[in-house]
C-alpha cells in the first residue's frame, strides 16, 4: 500500500491547477495528504475560496491522473485548518510571477477584525510582474477568480492580477 | 441536534439568500469592476451556503441533501435576516422591481458583512468543530467583502452631493432592519446554550465600532434604529422573499433530482 502512496504522489506532483495552469496543486497547497484510508487509498485536498468553481474539476483531474496510472483512491475534501496563501511554495510563487501574476504577500500575523476594519493595515506594495516597477495601484478588490485582485502598473501602464493574501 | 441544525440552517439561509441577491448584478453592475467584485462576493456566499447546508444535510440524515434544503424549502421555512432579501431598489426609486440601486447594495452588505467578520470570528471557536472550520474559511472571505463595500460607502458618502442623499437615505432605509440582529430567537438562544453559537448581543458594541467609524468617515448620519423589529430568522419574511426564491428555485423544481 504505501508503494502505492509513493505512486501517487508522484503522479500527482506536476498536476496543475485549472485556472492558473503554471502552477500545480502541490505548489498551490491545494493537494494536502496522500493516504491510506478504511477504503484503501485516499487523496486529500483542501478548498481554497468557498464558491471556488474549480474545486470539483480539481477532484475529476485528480483523480482521472490517478485512474490513467491505474491507481483508484478517494478524493476527501478537507476544510480545517483552512487553506492560506501562505502556504504556496517559493517555486509556486515564481511561477505564478513569471505568468505575469503578482504572488501573495505573507498574511498578516494576527487578525484582529475591528482593528483591520477601523484602521486598516498599512497597504503592502505589489510590484508590477512585468517591469517591477513598485508604482502600482489597485483597480478593484475582485478580479478576474475569486483568489485575485485587478492591479494597473503606473510605469509600463499594464494592468495585471495580484493573488490576494488569503 | 435539532438546535445545531436550526441554527446552521440559519447561517446557511443568510448566506445563501445574500449570495442570490447579489448575483443579480450580474450583467449589470454599474461598472465592469464592480459587476466582477459582485460576482466574485456572490460566489463566497454561495459558498459558504453550501458546507452549511452539507454540514446540515448530514446531521439531518437520510435523504436530505444540500439541494434538497435550497430549493425545495418554501418560504416560512426560511430562516435568513429581512434585511438580506430585500430588493435592491432603494426607498427614492419606488418599489420598481426592476430599479437596482447600488448605494442600496452597498449599505446591506457592508452592515452584514461587519457583523459577519465579527460573528465568524467568534464561531471558529465554537464547539461543533465542522461550524468553526467552515466559520475559519469564511472570516477570510467576510474580510474583503466588508474591505469592499466599507470602502464603497466612504466613497458615496463622501462623494457628490447626489451620491451623499442617496446612499443616506439607503442608510435611513436599511438600518431599522439591523434590529433583527440583537433581538431574540429560541433557535438562536438554544444553540448558545449548547455552545454552538455565540451570543450577538456580546458582539454589538464592536459592531457599532465598525459601523460608526466607517459612517464618520463617510460623513453619513446614523439613522436611529426603531419602529417594527423584523422577525425573518423565525421564518417570518418580508412579500420580497417569495419571488426571490421562485426566481432562484424554478429551474430545480421543473428537473426535481436533475444532476450535471
Amino acid at each position: 500500500m504505501s508503494a502505492n502512496v509513493d505512486a501517487a504522489w508522484a503522479a500527482l506532483e506536476d498536476l496543475a491547477d485549472p485556472e492558473i495552469p503554471v502552477i500545480s496543486l502541490r505548489e498551490l497547497g491545494i493537494l494536502r495528504d496522500v493516504r491510506v484510508g478504511a477504503d484503501g487509498l485516499e487523496v486529500v485536498i483542501t478548498p481554497t475560496y468557498s464558491g471556488c468553481p474549480a474545486m470539483s474539476q480539481i477532484e475529476d483531474d485528480v483523480r482521472s491522473t490517478l485512474l490513467a496510472k491505474g491507481i483508484s483512491a478517494r478524493v476527501v475534501t478537507q476544510l480545517a485548518p483552512a487553506w492560506t496563501t501562505d502556504w504556496m511554495s517559493e517555486a509556486g510563487k515564481a511561477k505564478l510571477h513569471a505568468y505575469g501574476i503578482a504572488p501573495p504577500h505573507q498574511t498578516p500575523a494576527g487578525s484582529n477584525v475591528v482593528r483591520f476594519i477601523s484602521k486598516p493595515a498599512k497597504v503592502e506594495t505589489v510590484p508590477c510582474p512585468h517591469c517591477g516597477s513598485a508604482h502600482t495601484v489597485e483597480s478593484s478588490h475582485f478580479g478576474s477568480t475569486a483568489c485575485k485582485a485587478l492591479y494597473k502598473c503606473l510605469d509600463c501602464q499594464e494592468p495585471f492580477d495580484y493573488f490576494k493574501p488569503y | 441536534m435539532s438546535a445545531a441544525i436550526d441554527y446552521l440552517l440559519h447561517l446557511a439561509d443568510n448566506a445563501l439568500v445574500l449570495g442570490q441577491r447579489n448575483a443579480e448584478w450580474c450583467g449589470h453592475g454599474p461598472i465592469l469592476e464592480e459587476d466582477i467584485a459582485l460576482s466574485n462576493v456572490s460566489l463566497d456566499l454561495i459558498g459558504q451556503a453550501r458546507m452549511l447546508y452539507q454540514l446540515v444535510a448530514t446531521l439531518k440524515g437520510g435523504d436530505a441533501t444540500e439541494d434538497k434544503l435550497a430549493y425545495f424549502r418554501d418560504t416560512g421555512e426560511f430562516r435568513n435576516y429581512t434585511l438580506l432579501e430585500l430588493p435592491h431598489h432603494g426607498p427614492l426609486s419606488g418599489y420598481a422591481h426592476s430599479s437596482l440601486d447600488y448605494g442600496t447594495t452597498i449599505v446591506r452588505n457592508f452592515l452584514y458583512s461587519a457583523l459577519m467578520a465579527l460573528l465568524w470570528e467568534a464561531l471558529a471557536k465554537s464547539n461543533n468543530t465542522d461550524l468553526a472550520a467552515i466559520a475559519a474559511k469564511s472570516l477570510k472571505e467576510v474580510r474583503y467583502h466588508l474591505r469592499h463595500s466599507r470602502d464603497w460607502l466612504v466613497r458615496l458618502g463622501d462623494g457628490t452631493d447626489e451620491s451623499h442623499v442617496r446612499v443616506q437615505a439607503s442608510l435611513d432605509h436599511l438600518m431599522p432592519y439591523t434590529q433583527e440582529f440583537w433581538a431574540h430567537s429560541p433557535a438562536e438562544a438554544a444553540a448558545v446554550k449548547d455552545g454552538i453559537a455565540v451570543d450577538l448581543n456580546t458582539l454589538k458594541a464592536d459592531w457599532d465600532a465598525i459601523v460608526d467609524a466607517a459612517l464618520e468617515e463617510a460623513t453619513l448620519q446614523r439613522p436611529k434604529a426603531g419602529g417594527y423589529v423584523p422577525e425573518g430568522k423565525n421564518g417570518v419574511h418580508s412579500e420580497h422573499l417569495g419571488f426571490l426564491l421562485a426566481e432562484m428555485q424554478s429551474l430545480a423544481r421543473a428537473h426535481p433530482n436533475g444532476v450535471w
